[in-house]
């Protein structure tokens, strides 16, 4: 062990000094590509990496702890705190996985507007992607561009819901509102433009020489690596197994709209590309379908369980029974069954899943967040190895990782 | 009627009323042979090894094994049952109840589409042999285990603690680890950014991120009774006037004829 004193602190045996040709880079936990505070420790051969070993913690807020010392419904903000790039979907995972554990049946107007939700912060989640991942490689315009493009399925999610960042905007239950005055026209006039700048984006990337040579061949992930190493999402199918939860286990009405799941057999960072480029597509058809099962839904949108959800707003500022049980629920919190459920859903990154002990307290008992980002990075000690020092940016940006869901 | 027990070791926060003959109902759980791939599954098991109890809980198989036999069931279930993921590998703190943490192995089979879940018990010194070299998933997974609860593995490449510093006192996610951190932690940036002998100049440091004292005026302005930075707190009012009177106007020329209302976004 190093000999720690306060010049030389402690943090992992890591020689810097070495006899041999080999050289040890530290990259980040503030470089701008490490999408985060992701620190890679990188053992160089060359400009080869032969060892290489991700460290993380830095944005470490101890999201689990912070679940078993609130009730159900507290914790649901916090959640928009784990992938803040699509904080929806996270809402979303953590109150269906309370809805299974209860055993609640939501309304099928919140179901509509969720999906819709949950498909524009994909939209959203893989714009930002392309445009993070392009920069990265150094492809200004596409930043521009994407990020344009992203302002609009922001807005339309401030519409809904009033926050661009922290969206809360599902309820354990339902949807705390309905959609507002002209959402839908404003949604169908996006998804209408939105496979325009698709095809615009692909445009200047498909074929374009420095994006295709630093993507082409890079990152590649063997279907039996992304398997045993967890991969999800993208990074699995990218793999040539096809393998989305919305089709497989679908929840909501996922089994009644009709989207394909696009694979890639190339297995490389080119084709994860694509990949993001055909989901975006299949959002957007998923969408299209959603907006006339909206009109034909009835107007509840959130479920009637007095015993673990509040009633609607009117309903608790008019009648009396309503407000005590509110008051009862906030203030107590509600008390599921004891058991545990392991509930997965598809969030833009792949697999979130959400395990929760209950023993019948207002607390979870225990609260496990199973997030796709985590298991990919933990991929990258072996992702990286044998590639070059330029493509490990490329690579990071092309694994989609966030660290507010990778230390949570 | 019997007091019930509470754990006084627990530092979580608790309900604090409950009704004292309320019993919370349970979640269902439905015999293995009622879905026939589950019970396929488990007779391969059942005939290998030592299963101790078994059953479906909202779909997916719990299977209750002997922690010795760990990696040998996740063997057979990944070589032979083709259950090809492992998503989610962690433990439960029951040691106030029976010193034991629970550890789950959570499964997927692309194939089968089935979830299935391996538990075992393990005292709290036993030994865990790793899972890493069947599953790579279980790389961080055991390693973030070892982190917050101090579960012991043996044979994994790499172990040492992923999210906290290496020299951190005790484990986070024990039930017996308080919210805002020990006191060993409170002192822990302090005596390692500036050493023990500054304790008492600096003072501990606040884990707390959601307490505001009003006393304190390094941190905190208390409005409308403002005072400079570090001064004593004063009860005298204070106005504060973002205008003011002759001075320089922040918006010098608006002309609201000139100003445009954007109508349409796209």
């Amino acid at each position: 062990m190093q000999k720690v004193n306060r010049l030389k602190p402690f943090f992992e045996n890591v020689v810097f000094e070495r006899e041999d040709n080999h050289m040890i880079v530290n990259f980040g936990p503030q470089h701008p590509s490490s999408h985060g505070q992701l620190r890679l420790i990188l053992e160089l051969d060359g400009e080869k990496v032969s060892k290489a070993t991700p460290d993380i913690g830095y944005l470490h807020r101890g999201m689990e702890k912070m679940a078993e010392n609130m009730i159900y419904n507290e914790f649901l903000p916090t959640t928009d705190r784990m992938d803040y790039i699509a904080a929806s979907a996270n809402n979303y995972g953590f109150a269906l996985a309370v809805e299974t554990l209860i055993g609640l049946e939501v309304p099928r107007r919140a179901k509509v507007i969720r999906m819709m939700l949950l498909e524009l912060n994909r939209i959203s989640s893989h714009l930002f992607w392309l445009a993070t991942h392009a920069l990265d490689v150094g492809a200004m315009t596409i930043f521009l561009y994407a990020f344009r493009e992203r302002e609009y399925t922001l807005d339309l999610i401030e519409d809904y819901c009033g926050a661009r960042l922290t969206h809360s905007s599902v309820r354990i239950g339902g949807v705390p509102l309905d959609l507002p005055k002209g959402w839908i026209e404003g949604l169908n006039k996006f998804i209408n433009h939105l496979p325009i700048d698709i095809a615009d984006y692909e445009g200047l990337l498909d074929q374009n020489r420095i994006w295709k040579m630093r993507l082409e061949d890079v990152g590649v992930v063997t279907p039996e690596q992304a398997q045993s190493w967890g991969c999800s999402g993208p990074m699995l199918r990218g793999s040539g197994i096809a393998w989305d939860i919305r089709k497989e286990e679908p929840y909501e009405l996922y089994d009644e709209v009709e989207f394909d799941v696009p694979v890639s057999t190339t297995c490389d960072s080119y084709g994860r590309y694509k990949l993001h480029m055909e989901e975006m597509r299949q959002s957007v058809r998923i969408l299209k379908q959603l907006i006339p099962m909206y009109a034909q839904t009835s107007p509840e949108i959130i479920a009637h369980a007095p015993q673990y959800i509040s009633a609607p707003k009117e309903q608790i500022m008019t009648q009396n029974y309503s407000l005590m049980q509110h008051f009862v629920l906030v203030t107590q919190g509600m008390r599921p069954p004891v058991g545990e459920v392991y509930v997965a859903t598809e969030s833009p990154k792949g697999e979130l899943g959400f395990y929760i002990n209950s023993q019948g307290d207002p607390y979870p008992y225990r609260l496990k967040l199973r997030t796709p980002s985590f298991f990919h990075t933990a991929f990258l000690q072996e992702l990286l190895v044998g590639e070059y020092l330029a493509d490990v940016v490329a690579i990071i940006g092309n694994a989609n990782i966030v660290f507010g869901e990778i230390d949570r | 009627m019997m007091r019930s027990y509470s754990d006084k070791q627990n530092v979580q926060k608790k309900p604090y009323y409950s009704d004292r003959f309320w019993v919370a109902p349970q979640i269902s759980k439905e015999a293995a042979k009622s879905d026939a791939i589950f019970a396929s599954d488990l007779a391969v098991l059942k005939a290998k090894f030592e299963i101790k109890e078994a059953y479906i809980q909202k779909g997916q198989l719990v299977v209750y094994i002997d922690p010795k036999d760990n990696v040998s069931v996740l063997q057979t279930l990944r070589d032979e049952l083709s259950y090809n993921f492992l998503s989610e590998h962690s433990a439960i703190d029951w040691l106030a109840k029976s010193g034991e943490f629970e550890i789950f192995y959570q499964l997927l089979s692309t194939s089968k589409r089935k979830r299935l879940r391996i538990k075992c018990f393990i005292k709290e010194k036993e030994i865990l042999k790793s899972v890493t070299d069947l599953y790579n998933s279980a790389n961080w997974a055991e390693r973030e285990m070892y982190d917050m609860f101090g579960v012991i593995i043996s044979g994994h490449p790499y172990m040492k603690r992923l999210l906290m510093p290496d020299d951190w006192y005790d484990h986070p996610l024990r039930k017996t680890y308080p919210l805002h951190g020990d006191e060993v932690a409170q002192w822990y940036e302090i005596d390692k950014i500036f050493g023990k002998e500054y304790r008492d100049i600096i003072g501990p440091e606040e884990r707390d991120s959601a307490r505001v004292d009003v006393n304190d005026t390094y941190r905190f302005a208390h409005i409308n009774h403002e005072v400079p930075f570090g001064a004593e707190p004063s009860s005298e009012k204070t106005v504060t006037d973002y205008q003011e009177e002759g001075g320089v106007f922040i918006v010098k020329k608006l002309k609201k004829e000139d100003a445009k209302i954007v109508k349409e976004r796209y």
